[in-house]
């Protein structure tokens, strides 16, 4: 099965954003899984302090953007003591192959973690060829 | 939100920038990975720390949490996809497994009032500064 889906972008911990944002945000790209399974790819983001308001998906083309907006909760009248991360929103892009059903595609999110459903056209699944013995 | 925030407190008490400040300290560094899985930050004030930790993913009420003194100590793990014969990864960039991550603050937790709460995989624990930790106010007498 050929690759199906493909980085446009290099992804670090954290990465400056692809084309500049008009607000001063630090954007990241979240880790991600990605599982072929015979009927559709499954791709899984952690997008902590996301949910499905601030989630945004869009397919442009072959294109897939997923974008989650975070909003920091800070503290009021604390100081920071400890910091080991930087708060800041998710992106990464995706180029789909053309075995995906675009009007399938599902997505939901849970506890900050983003699951998007790309269900194989049916082009692309494999069939069972009956063989019948020859005479 | 930032620029009216700077107005409210005055540039020394800023936390926003605060924040920021250390923002900037930590992405200079290219990467986290000296850092302890999970990543937490910690909010002081006078009577109270405020901790969070970006815990994706994870069934809240696996978390374990204790707190002894001055030590917070957070527990917990998240399981991968159980894949099936016929199923395989392109990419596995996720974390998986159990994590113990322990935290000390400079000062004694009530235990009896912590507040944790979950939401959209942001773990918030709230910590309340023990009663008899707190400073005192010794007043002087002339004679």
């Amino acid at each position: 099965m050929a690759d199906v889906t493909k980085e446009l972008q290099k992804k670090e911990a954290a990465s400056p954003e692809k084309g500049e944002l008009t607000r001063q945000r630090r954007v990241y790209n979240p880790d991600v899984d990605i599982i072929e399974r015979k009927e559709d790819i499954v791709v899984i983001a952690d997008m902590p302090g996301v949910d499905d308001k601030s989630l945004d998906i869009t397919l442009d083309k072959n294109v897939l953007t997923i974008y989650g907006k975070v909003e920091a909760n800070i503290p009021e009248k604390h100081t920071l003591y400890i910091s080991e991360y930087a708060i800041g929103d998710y992106q990464r892009v995706f180029t789909l192959a053309d075995e995906v059903d675009r009007e399938k595609i599902q997505a939901t999110v849970k506890n900050g973690t983003l699951k998007i459903l790309l269900p194989k056209s049916e082009a692309v699944k494999t069939r069972k060829i009956a063989v019948t013995a020859g005479s | 939100m930032l620029w009216s925030d700077l107005e409210r407190f005055g540039r020394l008490l800023d936390p926003f920038q605060d924040f920021e400040r250390m923002n900037r300290a930590l992405s200079s560094r290219l990467s986290q990975a000296s850092v302890d899985f999970p990543a937490v930050n910690v909010w002081l004030s006078g009577d109270s720390a405020v901790l969070t930790s970006e815990l994706p993913g994870v069934d809240p009420k696996a978390i374990d949490i204790s707190v002894v003194g001055k030590t917070i100590t957070i527990r917990g793990s998240r399981e991968p996809e159980v894949l099936r014969q016929d199923e395989s990864y392109h990419r596995r960039e996720r974390w998986q497994g159990q994590f113990t991550k322990t935290i000390e603050i400079p000062f004694n937790v009530d235990a009896g009032k912590v507040d944790a709460g979950f939401s959209k995989g942001i773990l918030q624990i709230t910590l309340p500064r023990a009663e008899a930790d707190k400073p005192r106010k010794i007043s002087v007498k002339s004679s």
